[in-house]
């Protein structure tokens, strides 16, 4: 038996906003925080979510965490749209924290000088 | 408490400095009603945003939508905001998220590469802050306890929640108002000052 769909589901299922494929290998890297900004022209042939994540991100960069909640789409999906995006170029990501540079005290102590220089 | 739902109507996107800015995260839990939504508000340079998270079966919140308007059985809203540091190299991210153990696998994921977490506490259901206490020893983070300090609060002594909580001697615990920034600034030093404590010492010249 089905379950019907309850009043609060979305009217367009998560995975077609991916277009019904699933996310490819080695695409894991992305996660929430992750920095998204428009490289290039859009590439023909790309509309719905993947058009409104880069138009959202030409003017400037925003996380993953920011363009899922202004697309008001979840952050697995918005993962694979930017993830299918920087493939074909039309987007730049960078991590969070550059990878030469893990957490470290050095960072700690920038973040604690930071909070301490708002007061 | 109010319970306003974070703005992601309209408001236009307030995009990143443009100085590739080190993104660092803090997380800021307990339980639901605590304050955390307001924490989040007081510090954060954007209207805060929320992402909806889907819950599993196993995890859904049945015994906490009844009383929480506006949250379904089958997603969870995760709130977040931004702070930028002075010179703009380095932008700190605020996720409020609910501290409740059946939120264990979303929690690990929202939490991969936070620096440590503030749990919220509200001295008139203390031992709702347990089950965050254990929730953030599980993922191996430092915290902090921070006492959300209500209008209807009794006098807080700190040294009796300490020992309810039963907290480490090392474990820092304060109190905040939630809604003045800068005591939430005040707690996330403390924070921030324990998470230094429990970073390895780098070795020595």
């Amino acid at each position: 038996m089905t379950t019907p769909s309850g009043p609060r589901r979305r009217l367009v299922p998560a995975y077609l906003a991916t277009q019904g494929r699933e996310l490819a290998p080695g695409r894991h890297s992305l996660d929430r925080l992750s920095i998204l900004h428009a490289a290039a022209d859009l590439p023909a042939g790309l509309g719905g979510e993947h058009r409104q994540l880069w138009e959202l991100v030409r003017p400037g960069a925003l996380t993953v965490a920011e363009a899922a909640a202004h697309l008001r789409l979840p952050v697995s999906a918005t993962v694979f749209i930017a993830a299918d995006l920087a493939e074909r170029g039309a987007l730049k990501v960078r991590a969070p924290i550059p990878s030469a540079q893990p957490v470290n005290r050095d960072l700690a102590e920038r973040l604690l000088s930071g909070l301490r220089a708002l007061k | 408490m109010d319970f306003a739902p974070s703005s992601n109507t309209g408001s236009s996107p307030i995009y990143l400095p443009a100085t590739d800015p080190i993104l660092m995260k803090l997380m800021i839990t307990g339980p639901f009603g605590v304050g955390k939504t307001t924490f989040v508000r007081s510090l954060s340079e954007i209207p805060t945003l929320h992402t909806e998270e889907t819950m599993t079966a196993q995890g859904i919140p049945v015994d906490d939508t009844a009383r929480i308007p506006g949250k379904t059985a089958t997603t969870v809203a995760v709130d977040f905001g931004r702070l930028t540091l002075p010179g703009g190299d380095l932008v700190l991210y605020l996720f409020g998220t609910p501290g409740q153990r059946r939120f264990l696998p979303l929690w690990e994921d929202l939490a991969r590469g936070a620096l440590g977490a503030l749990i919220l506490a509200d001295t008139r259901r203390l031992a709702d802050a347990f089950d965050a206490m254990d929730l953030i020893e599980e993922a191996g983070l430092p915290y902090t306890v921070a006492v959300n300090r209500f209008p209807d609060t009794p006098p807080i002594e700190l040294d009796k929640i300490r020992a309810a909580l039963d907290l480490d001697p090392a474990t820092p615990l304060i109190e905040c108002d939630a809604r003045e920034r800068q005591g939430c600034l005040d707690a996330l030093i403390s924070l921030t000052e324990h998470v230094l404590d429990r970073l390895p010492q780098e070795t020595a010249p």
